[in-house]
């Protein structure tokens, strides 16, 4: 009993926007990951086609990552 | 708050909002609101305008067949934007749109740039004020163009009301269109533009000033490690002129692709 109310003093501080951040980034992570795999495999197959894919790859990447970047925004604002 | 040493306060080190904070480059009117009208950042945006046209005013000042080196310069940046970005992206009726997206892509270079030249060391664009001005310019353009092309009514009943699916899914797609085209848009250009440079350059001063604390400190080894966070900084630099260059990529590209998006006449 004693111990289970020492375990409840403990308080951790801290900002919370922080861990929002790292959740927000997991998304955006596996999906600029899934971008790049499809981008290396598409020029690998077909490597006359990497010029092209190029625009199309920054367009998904810039897309995906807009997720990761408003978590870190409203890690800042909402503290 | 757990105990910190004094001197991690007195470096400033865990770097925050208020890093981004300048006072007036004018004494008299510092701590006023005027003052606020010309800092180091206002300074940056100003040089950044003046560097362009003066650039563009040397360089193009007689043109000539055979290009000089000044000439030939300008004339590939404008070249890259016009095949690399309208042509590519909108097709042929984009050319007419390559001395905008030709602006604004040497703009948010310049800009950007400010990051990693020394003695600025800090972006405009790290301010959310400078990207959502860029991002509201694109924003009215790509609605214009719409509305210009097909017509008021028109244009927006091609963007919230698609043809062809059954009416019932207006009630889904409608609100989905709305945010996504007329909301999200204009927010993740800015965003994604502030974002990225705040981010730098808080990321720069964690090594930077991460270092200072650390070489001040009494533990042996942890002065030597300071050499390790010097290193990182230095090879985040790297990293931000990656990121520089993309992000006026980005801008151009996404503003192209929205023009393009509305000049459409499908959906």
């Amino acid at each position: 009993m004693d111990l289970l109310l020492a375990a409840n003093e403990i308080s951790i501080r801290g900002q919370l926007g922080t861990i929002g951040y790292g959740l927000a980034a997991i998304g955006p992570g596996i999906g600029v990951g899934l971008v790049f795999a499809a981008y290396i495999q598409a020029s690998a197959r077909q490597p006359e086609s990497a010029g092209f894919n190029r625009t199309w790859l920054i367009f998904g990447f810039a897309v995906v990552e807009a997720l990761a970047l408003f978590g870190l925004v409203l890690a800042f604002a909402l503290t | 708050m757990s105990v910190r040493p004094a001197f991690l306060a007195e470096e400033g080190f865990p770097p925050g909002v208020k890093d981004f904070d300048f006072t007036s480059l004018i004494p008299s009117l510092r701590g006023s609101e005027s003052g606020l009208a010309f800092t180091k950042i206002t300074f940056m945006v100003w040089l950044a305008v003046a560097v362009i046209i003066l650039f563009f005013l040397v360089t193009y000042r007689s043109p000539k067949l055979v290009p000089t080196k000044g000439q030939w310069l300008a004339e590939s940046v404008y070249g890259f934007v016009r095949d690399g970005v309208a042509k590519e992206v909108i097709g042929r009726e984009g050319i007419r749109f390559a001395p905008y997206l030709t602006s604004v892509f040497l703009f948010i270079l310049v800009m950007n740039s400010f990051a990693i030249i020394p003695f600025f060391q800090i972006s405009p664009n790290s301010h959310i004020a400078y990207p959502i001005i860029l991002a509201l310019i694109s924003y009215f353009l790509f609605i214009a163009v719409g509305v210009r092309k097909q017509g008021f009514v028109r244009y927006f009943r091609v963007n919230l009301f698609m043809p062809g699916i059954p009416w019932p899914l207006y009630f889904l797609i409608t609100p989905i269109e709305f945010i996504s085209t007329f909301l999200t848009r204009p927010v993740t250009l800015a965003v994604r533009l502030f974002a990225n440079m705040f981010a730098g350059h808080l990321m720069l001063l964690v090594f930077t000033l991460g270092g200072v604390v650390m070489l001040e400190s009494a533990n042996f080894f942890i002065k030597g490690l300071s050499v390790a966070s010097f290193a990182m900084a230095i090879i985040m630099t790297f990293f931000e002129f990656m990121v520089i260059v993309l992000q006026a990529y980005v801008f151009a590209m996404l503003t192209a692709s929205y023009i393009e998006g509305a000049l459409a006449e499908q959906h």
